[in-house]
C-alpha cells in the first residue's frame, strides 16, 4: 500500500512501488491532467509538481514520492473556477491540440510558485524541457507572462509576497 | 457535444430516441425531386449529403444540434462551425450543440484534411442554416398571417414587427427540416454579422486546460481493459520464437494476443499492460532483413528509382539562348508528424456491434477499412471521432483504431483501450516522403523570367485508409493484407506535385512530377504534402533569381504577379515587417516568401528575420510577420493561431528534422534521436495579419504557412551569410 497526497487529498493505492506515478494518477486515481507523451522523461506532457518542483511523472516510481505533496492540473482549478494560470491560457487561447498544455501549465506553475515575476529568459529556460508539436510556444509564453502579471498585481494589492500560487489557488 | 458526453445515458437517449426530428436518413420520394438542376453543384459538402436535417436538427424544445463530418484536430474547427451556424440561424453560439464525425450520426465528409474543413463543412452548414432559417420564417409567416418580409429570426424564435414571436421548437413540427438542401437561401449580409468575423474563444480549450476528459486518451468505459502492442523491430521482421506462457501469468494480464507477427498484451490496469508488453518484447526473437536504402545516400536512391512522370504544366521546357540561365536542386529528408501523444483508441464489441473511439481524420474511410479487417459488415462497425493529440496529417491514429478493433474482437463485451508507446509512434507512423526538386530558369534581359523548367520527385503522399491493407496491423497478421499499391494524388490539388507550379507569370513554363511507386520507408500525408518542398524550392529559387537580376526580392516577385489578392498579402507582410526600412545587423538576415496554397486556396506571404551563430552554425528564426487571405475569416484568432503554429512547426522541420535509420531499422525512436524546436529557440515575435474578404468563399488556413516559412528562413540565412542552403534540414555546418 502506497500513501500519496494528491492535490491536497490523501489517498492510498495498491500498486507495485515501481509503477511510474503517471499511471497511478491516470489509471488508479482517474485524473486526466497528466498525459502520457513518451514514458522517457523527454517531452514533459506528464509534468506534475512534486514537493514544489516540476517533474516528469512518467519516470518517477510511485514508491519514491514518499510524503511529498503531488499537484496535478486538477489541483490548480476547475472549468468553473480556473486557476490564475489556467485562466491566462484561456484568455490567450494558448492551445492548439492541447495535449501538451497540461504539462506546460504545471511546469510554468512551478516557476511562478518560486518566482511570480520571472524574466523572459527565465521563462524560456524553465520551459525548455517541455515539447509542443503544434507550435503554440508564443501563446504559451504569453499566457505565462499574463499569469505572472496577474499574480504580481494581486500580491501588490494584498501587500503580500511569495505565497505559492498553487496553494493560493486551492 | 463531445463524444465523451455522448456516453452519458441522457445524451444517448436524446440522440437515439427522443425528438421529432430524429428521423430516417432516407429521403421520402417527394423530396427526391429537388429544385436543383442536375448540373448545378450544391455548396460544399451539401453535395455529398443533400438532406437538410443531416446537418441541422431542432427539437420540440428548440434545442439546436448541428452535425459535421469533420474532426476537431486542434485547429479550432468546432468553434468556427458553431460560429457559422449561429450567424445564419440568428442564435447565440452557446445555444448550439455540435456533433463531430461519427459514422452513426453525422454526414460523411471523408477526411478532415487538405485545409478543406471550412470550404466543405463550413459552407454546407452555412447554407443549411440559412435555409433552415428561411423555412422557419416561412412557417411563422403562415401561422401569424404576416408577410415574410416583416419577420426576422432572433435568439431562437421568429419575431414579427408587432412583437409576436414563435419559438423555433414550435415551428419545426412536422419535419420541417426533413427536406432537400437547395443551397439557395439568402446568406446573412456581411454588414449584419454578429458572430462571423469575431474572435470567439474556442469551445474545446477550457476542458483541455482544466483537466476535463478532453481526449480519446481520457476515455474510461466501465470494465475497460488496457492493451499494449509489441511491434516488430523493423518493417519486415518475422517472428521466430516466442513463449507467451510467462507473460500470460503476469499480474493482471488477461490475454496475450498473437496472430502471425502481431503481438499484444491485454491487462486490467494500464501499467500491467506496459509491463506485459516489455516482457513480451524481451521474449520474442525476430528475423530481420536489411530492406532500407543506404541512409547517407537516400537522395541518390530516390533519384535512381523508376518513376511515373505526371505533367503539371506542359510548356516546351526549351530554354531561350543567350540570356542568364540558373539551375538548382532542393532536397528534403524524410520527416515525421511526431504527435506529442502517441496514438490511442478504445474499442468495444457488444452484441455483434463494434464501436471504435478514435482520433482518426476520417471515420467513414476508417470504418470501411476496419470492417474489412475484422470481417464485419460496415453497418456493424461504428467509428466515433474523439479529440486526440495533434496529428498534422496521416499518423498512427487509424492504425491504433485497428489495433483496438482487433483486440476488442478477441475479448467481446470488454472495452479495450490501446495506446502506442513513444518508440512505436516514431518508428511506425507514415512519414513525409524524401523529395528532390530540380529547377532551371532563364532570366531575360529586362530582369523577367522567360522560361522555367521544374520537376519534383517523391514517393507517395497518400496511403490513408482504403482497404484493410492500408492499416498497419493488417500487414502483421498470420493472414496479412498487403498495402494497396501507392498512387499519386490527382491534380489540381496533387500530392508530391502540390504547388509544384509557381503562381508567377512566366511565358514558357514546364512543370512535372516524377512519382516513385517504391516505398522503403512507410510514407503518407504530412501537413501540406509536397507543397512544403515545392514552395520552399520555388521561393528559394525566386530569391536566387532576384539576386542575379540585382532586384529586391519582393519587387522581383511583384514583377511576376498579377493576382491582386496575392499582391495584397505580399504588400501587407512587407509593410508590417518594415521591409523597406530594415536595419541590417551583424549575423542577421531577412527573407521573404509567398505562396497560394495549392494555387487555389489561401494566400500567404511572410517576411522573416534569422539570427546566425557563425561559430556553431546554429540558426534561430527571430521574427516572422505573415499576412494571410483565406477568404471570409470566420474566426481571426483561430486563423492567427493556425498560422503561428504552422510557422513554428515548419521552422522546426526546416531547421532540425530528419528521420534517421540504418539498413534495417528506423533509429529515430524518441525525441533525442528526432529533435524538434524548443522554447529557447522560440522566435521573439510572430505576427499574423488576416486580410479579411467578407462575403467571399472560405479558402482554408491550416497548411498555408508550411512552405513559405521554410523558404523565408533559407532566404534569411542567405541574406545573413551569403550561403545558399538547399537541403532540408538546413544546416550551416
Amino acid at each position: 500500500m502506497t500513501t500519496l497526497t494528491v492535490n491536497g487529498n490523501k489517498c492510498e493505492v495498491e500498486v507495485d512501488p515501481e509503477t511510474p506515478l503517471l499511471y497511478v494518477l491516470r489509471d488508479e486515481l482517474a485524473l486526466n491532467g497528466a498525459k502520457f507523451g513518451c514514458g522517457l522523461g523527454q517531452c514533459g506532457a506528464c509534468t506534475v509538481i512534486i514537493g514544489g518542483a516540476a517533474m516528469n511523472s512518467c519516470v518517477i516510481p510511485v514508491g519514491t514520492v514518499k510524503g511529498r505533496p503531488v499537484v496535478t492540473l486538477e489541483g490548480l482549478g476547475s472549468s468553473g473556477r480556473p486557476g490564475v494560470l489556467q485562466q491566462a491560457f484561456i484568455d490567450e487561447q494558448a492551445a492548439q491540440c492541447g495535449y501538451c498544455i497540461a504539462g506546460m501549465i504545471m511546469r510554468a506553475q512551478a516557476l511562478l510558485d518560486q518566482n511570480p515575476a520571472p524574466s523572459d529568459a527565465e521563462i524560456r529556460t524553465h520551459m525548455e524541457p517541455n515539447l509542443c508539436r503544434c507550435g503554440t510556444h508564443v501563446r504559451i509564453f504569453r499566457a505565462i507572462r499574463r499569469a505572472s502579471e496577474t499574480l504580481t498585481r494581486e500580491r501588490g494589492a494584498r501587500g503580500m509576497s511569495a505565497a505559492p500560487a498553487s496553494e493560493a489557488d486551492k | 457535444m463531445s463524444a465523451l458526453e455522448r456516453l452519458t445515458p441522457s445524451r444517448r437517449t436524446f440522440l437515439l430516441g427522443g425528438g421529432a426530428l430524429i428521423v430516417s436518413f432516407s429521403l421520402p420520394p417527394r423530396l427526391a425531386v429537388t429544385q436543383q438542376r442536375a448540373d448545378e453543384k450544391l455548396p460544399g459538402s451539401l453535395q455529398r449529403d443533400p438532406k437538410l436535417d443531416s446537418w441541422i436538427r431542432i427539437d420540440e424544445r428548440g434545442a439546436i444540434t448541428v452535425f459535421t463530418g469533420k474532426c476537431e484536430l486542434g485547429q479550432g474547427i468546432k468553434t468556427a462551425l458553431i460560429q457559422v451556424a449561429a450567424e445564419e440561424l440568428a442564435v447565440a453560439p452557446q445555444s448550439i450543440h455540435l456533433v463531430t464525425a461519427d459514422t452513426a450520426l453525422t454526414p460523411n465528409e471523408g477526411y478532415t484534411a487538405g485545409s478543406h474543413s471550412m470550404q466543405d463543412s463550413g459552407t454546407a452548414i452555412r447554407h443549411a442554416a440559412a435555409q433552415a432559417r428561411s423555412l422557419l420564417i416561412a412557417t411563422a409567416a403562415m401561422q401569424l398571417g404576416v408577410p415574410r418580409e416583416r419577420l426576422k429570426a432572433q435568439d431562437g424564435a421568429v419575431v414579427a414587427h408587432d412583437g409576436r414571436r414563435l419559438g423555433f421548437g414550435v415551428l419545426v413540427k412536422e419535419k420541417l427540416l426533413h427536406v432537400a438542401a437547395d443551397g439557395r437561401a439568402n446568406l446573412t449580409d456581411p454588414a449584419h454579422y454578429r458572430v462571423i468575423g469575431t474572435r470567439a474563444q474556442r469551445v474545446d480549450i477550457p476542458p483541455k486546460v482544466t483537466a476535463g476528459p478532453a481526449f480519446v486518451h481520457d476515455l474510461r468505459l466501465p470494465g475497460m481493459l488496457h492493451a499494449r502492442v509489441v511491434r516488430p523491430p523493423s518493417y519486415y521482421a518475422r517472428l521466430l520464437r516466442l513463449d507467451t506462457t510467462p507473460i500470460a501469468n503476469m499480474p493482471g494480464v488477461r490475454a496475450v494476443h498473437r496472430d502471425g507477427n502481431y503481438l499484444a498484451v491485454i491487462a486490467e490496469r494500464e501499467y500491467q499492460a506496459v509491463a506485459g508488453m516489455r516482457a513480451l518484447a524481451a521474449a520474442a526473437s525476430w528475423h530481420e532483413t536489411a530492406t532500407l536504402p543506404q541512409p547517407d545516400r537516400i537522395f541518390e536512391w530516390l533519384a535512381s528509382q523508376p518513376a511515373e512522370r505526371v505533367s503539371v504544366v506542359g510548356g516546351s521546357g526549351d530554354l531561350a539562348g543567350g540570356a542568364k540561365v540558373l539551375e538548382a536542386t532542393y532536397r528534403r529528408a524524410y520527416q515525421m508528424h511526431g504527435s506529442i501523444g502517441p496514438s490511442c483508441a478504445v474499442a468495444r464489441l457488444e452484441n455483434g456491434q463494434l464501436t471504435v473511439w478514435t482520433h482518426s481524420q476520417g471515420v467513414f474511410p476508417l470504418r470501411a477499412a476496419i470492417a474489412q479487417l475484422v470481417q464485419l459488415p460496415p453497418e456493424r462497425v461504428r467509428c466515433i471521432q474523439v479529440d486526440g493529440s495533434g496529428c498534422y496529417g496521416h499518423n498512427g491514429a487509424d492504425d491504433a483504431g485497428a489495433d483496438a478493433a482487433l483486440l476488442a474482437m478477441a475479448l467481446p463485451g470488454r472495452p479495450v483501450r490501446v495506446q502506442w508507446m513513444r518508440e512505436q509512434e516514431h518508428a511506425w507512423e507514415p512519414y513525409g516522403s524524401a523529395m528532390i526538386a530540380k529547377v532551371r530558369a532563364t532570366l531575360g534581359t529586362e530582369g523577367r523570367i522567360t522560361d522555367w523548367d521544374y520537376s519534383v520527385r517523391s514517393c507517395t503522399h497518400a496511403t490513408r485508409a482504403g482497404p484493410a491493407g492500408s492499416l498497419l496491423p493488417a500487414w502483421l497478421l498470420a493472414h496479412p493484407s498487403a498495402p494497396p499499391p501507392p498512387r499519386p494524388l490527382p491534380l489540381p490539388e496533387g500530392g508530391g506535385h502540390r504547388n509544384a507550379a509557381p503562381l508567377y507569370s512566366i511565358p514558357n513554363l514546364r512543370v512535372a512530377y516524377e512519382f516513385v511507386p517504391a516505398m522503403p520507408l512507410r510514407v503518407s500525408a504530412l501537413r501540406s504534402l509536397g507543397a512544403y518542398v515545392n514552395v520552399f524550392s520555388i521561393e528559394s529559387f525566386m530569391d536566387e533569381l532576384a539576386q542575379t537580376a540585382k532586384a529586391d526580392p519582393i519587387e522581383f516577385r511583384l514583377r511576376h504577379l498579377e493576382d491582386p489578392r496575392a499582391r495584397a498579402v505580399i504588400q501587407t507582410a512587407a509593410e508590417r515587417f518594415g521591409w523597406s526600412g530594415y536595419q541590417r545587423r551583424q549575423d542577421h538576415g531577412r527573407g521573404f516568401a509567398f505562396a497560394r496554397y495549392k494555387n487555389l486556396a489561401a494566400y500567404l506571404a511572410l517576411a522573416a528575420e534569422a539570427e546566425v551563430d557563425r561559430k556553431s552554425g546554429h540558426v534561430r528564426l527571430k521574427r516572422a510577420i505573415a499576412a494571410v487571405d483565406c477568404g471570409e475569416a470566420v474566426n481571426p484568432d483561430g486563423i492567427e493561431n493556425q498560422i503561428q503554429g504552422g510557422i513554428l512547426q515548419s521552422a522546426s522541420w526546416t531547421l532540425h528534422e530528419r528521420v534517421v535509420f540504418d539498413r534495417t531499422r528506423i533509429t529515430s525512436r524518441d525525441w533525442n534521436s528526432y529533435p524538434i524546436l524548443r522554447f529557447t529557440e522560440m522566435p521573439d515575435e510572430v505576427q499574423v495579419y488576416v486580410v479579411n474578404q467578407p462575403g467571399t468563399p472560405f479558402l482554408g488556413t491550416g497548411e498555408a504557412a508550411q512552405g513559405p516559412i521554410a523558404a523565408a528562413i533559407a532566404n534569411a540565412i542567405a541574406d545573413a551569410t551569403g550561403i545558399r542552403l538547399r537541403d532540408i534540414p538546413l544546416k550551416l555546418t
